[in-house]
């Protein structure tokens, strides 16, 4: 296991310094925007990961309703949590990018609102968690990670429409059209490294958890074998 | 006894105690009276800008109003652990999820009812489309409110702090149908806008949750 | 001897004799609360038809064995088997259960609260209601709301709403606190009668010496195991020392 882990890690690095330098470095200076734009190798790939880490706990959070599993469980707190940072990195990069290039921090467009919905739903399913008395939190929040990501289409579809109504800046009309290859390379690295780190800390948070878990059932054993000192409650 | 026939024992039994316990709902009421009230010397538009904004402050109102409502109605299966003779019987749990949800879109009604009146009084508003849509529009976005409250209400029963982690629980989720049913209820209001779009989708909305509402609400339900 | 004549096999034998059947039974049961095991590996059978007095210190796990018998606490181990399954839901229609808290509607009356939890049992009839509220020695009639009753009426409230659904079995929790001498003499003597139209009861109690005379099965508990279980009331135990290690 330590082997493994070293090795990504080590990859993980290398791949983060390759993309950093593509993408801080080696990739053209967009026309219109300037060097701003190289926020944007940070952005997307943080939001595909964010996303994706979150229909990985949606897809767990399901597993443990339907079998009870343990891992199951581990994934989707790692998932989420890890999910979290990486939303907020989008949060806080869009409005950066957004600012100097088209005067303003924010815009209820659909991808944006779905963003801070989701980084809104998944703070509040940690803060559930942590505050669960119950003995079945995971169930408790199974649940909630159920209704959450279900949630995440009806947000779009209501701002399609709204969209329409309020005038909307073009997001991705640089690369999107006709871009320099070293451009769409420089985001290919980045998106390949962040997901190679996110899949990092997502593994150690798992095994931080399973070993958590793990350790509660050695200490019931150990209540099971000689009786509690304590008064109970 | 048929989900239908312990579903309206219930939803009788809560209206009744509704009743009985008379101190709540006129709290309840007050308190809704005094939402509207800050919120109009908040929010002093001239007539004419009012009709943009009051779909949201309306619904914002109605929400905090019913916020409220849905933690007391629970609170009371609290009291004395009742709950637990519900668990134990035979009864099954979604008949409990109903009755909780349709008595705790009775008592909303009842706030809106109240509300809506003051509003357009301090706000000094006439609807330009037709007035019958805002029913519509209201049913269906009450509904929204009150079935995924309900059932989150239930939730936060196991969690400390369960007064604030409802708000903190359902609000996020209820951004959509939120986002819906201020444009559609501006949209009736000034007569311009997308209604019909609107209310599609609280409909779709309101299919998708109480399904899911119904389909988990027994895991809720039993966990300890 | 013929098997016409022989008294096992004719019916009046068999019904007085005591049922084999086994009502509840516990293989392995453990209850942990983080680091706190309430029950720890509890392996049990009880039989049908007898009244069981369970005794035992605060914190013994006496609690947490009926919550887990009726289905409220699931154990982290091991299985419980009522009437015959392991499925705890198909089985709440024939159990009935009284807790610490008295599990009613303040703001409704007696009757009222009886017949809302008769009807989660699908019984429409007011007449099971007033039968199980004549029971426990209150009136039916009573329109008072159960929040201006006295504690020991409210006691006896909550066990007719656990008798009113006639069910198999019974698990009590603490039904004599609260309650004077006469009024719980008046209820042992009606457990004692459902008793004996073949119910099983359990019944958890610090004073055991209320059913010295009807309890067909004492069950000792001690830091979440069950310890001694006898016939006659422990002597010890009447001074809340440690149960005994006699064994039936």
């Amino acid at each position: 296991m330590r082997r493994t882990f070293v090795i990504l890690a080590l990859l993980t690095l290398g791949l983060l310094s390759y993309a950093l330098y593509e993408g801080l470095v080696a990739a053209p200076t967009e026309q219109t925007m300037g060097e701003v734009q190289r926020i944007f190798y940070y952005h997307v790939p943080s939001a595909v990961t964010a996303f994706t880490l979150f229909l990985i706990n949606f897809a767990a959070s399901i597993i443990y309703l339907a079998r009870r599993s343990p891992r199951a469980d581990a994934l989707a707190v790692s998932t989420a949590e890890v999910g979290v940072v990486f939303c907020t990195v989008v949060l806080v990069t869009g409005p950066l990018w957004a600012r100097p290039v088209w005067g303003i921090w924010w815009t209820w467009d659909a991808r944006l609102t779905s963003t801070l919905l989701l980084w809104l739903i998944y703070i509040s399913y940690l803060i559930l968690r942590r505050y669960s008395t119950s003995g079945q939190t995971p169930v408790i929040a199974a649940v909630l990670a159920v209704f959450g990501f279900l949630d995440v289409p009806f947000v779009y579809m209501a701002n399609r429409l709204f969209r329409t109504q309020h005038p909307q800046p073009v997001y991705f009309g640089g690369p999107g059209s006709g871009a320099d290859p070293r451009m769409t390379f420089a985001l290919l690295m980045n998106m390949a490294a962040f997901f190679a780190f996110a899949a990092l800390v997502v593994w150690l948070r798992f095994r931080l958890e399973r070993a958590r878990q793990d350790f509660e059932e050695t200490q019931a054993l150990e209540a099971l074998l000689q009786p509690d000192a304590r008064s109970p409650r | 006894m048929s989900l239908g026939e312990i579903t309206s024992v219930s939803l009788a039994k809560d209206l009744r105690l509704e009743w009985r316990a008379k101190d709540a709902i006129n709290s309840m009421l007050f308190f809704a009276l005094l939402v509207v009230v800050i919120f109009s010397f908040s929010f002093d538009p001239t007539a004419e800008e009012s009709r943009h904004i009051a779909g949201g402050i309306v619904w914002v109102a109605f929400l905090f109003a019913a916020v409220v409502a849905l933690n007391q109605t629970w609170a009371r299966e609290l009291r004395n652990q009742v709950l637990d003779a519900y668990r134990v019987s035979p009864a099954p749990a979604n008949a409990l999820f109903i009755s909780k949800a349709v008595g705790n879109f009775i008592f909303v009604a009842v706030l809106e009812a109240l509300m809506a009146p003051l509003f357009m009084v301090f706000y000094n508003l006439r609807s330009i489309g037709p007035a019958y849509e805002l029913v519509v529009v209201a049913i269906l976005a009450t509904w929204a409110l009150v079935a995924n409250g309900t059932f989150f209400a239930a939730m936060s029963i196991r969690t400390r702090s369960r007064e604030v982690m409802l708000p903190l629980i359902l609000f996020p989720i209820s951004i959509p149908a939120l986002l819906a049913m201020v444009s559609a209820t501006t949209a009736i209001l000034t007569g311009e806008g997308a209604y019909r779009f609107w209310v599609v989708l609280l409909v779709v909305y309101d299919v998708v949750f109480t399904t899911v509402c119904l389909l988990l609400f027994e895991t809720v339900l039993h966990a300890e | 001897m013929s098997v016409s004549s022989s008294p096992a096999n004719s019916p009046a034998a068999s019904l007085s004799q005591s049922s084999p059947a086994v009502a509840v039974a516990l293989s392995r049961v453990s209850k942990i609360f983080g680091r706190f095991a309430a029950l720890r590996d509890v392996s049990a059978e009880f039989s049908a038809g007898k009244l069981y007095a369970i005794l035992g210190d605060n914190g013994a796990g006496k609690t947490t064995l009926l919550r887990a018998m009726v289905g409220l606490a699931r154990p982290t181990r091991g299985t419980i088997t009522v009437l015959g399954t392991d499925d705890l839901r198909a089985a709440t229609a024939e159990i009935g259960y009284m807790a610490h808290p008295t599990l009613l509607y303040e703001e409704m009356s007696g009757m009222e609260n009886l017949r809302y939890f008769a009807a989660l049992y699908g019984i429409r009839d007011h007449r099971p209601c007033e039968h199980a509220i004549r029971a426990v020695g209150l009136d039916p009639a009573l329109t008072r709301r159960v929040g201006q009753y006295s504690q020991g009426m409210r006691q006896r409230l909550s066990l007719a709403r656990a008798l009113v659904h006639d069910p198999k079995i019974l698990f009590l929790d603490e039904p004599f606190s609260n309650v004077d001498v006469v009024s719980a003499r008046e209820m042992v003597h009606v457990l004692a009668q459902i008793r004996d139209r073949g119910k099983t009861i359990f019944i958890v109690t610090h004073q055991a010496a209320l059913l010295e005379a009807e309890a067909d099965e004492f069950v000792c508990m001690a830091a979440g195991q069950i310890g001694a279980r006898t016939r006659e009331l422990p002597q010890s135990l009447e001074r809340g020392g440690p149960p005994a290690s006699a064994t039936l």
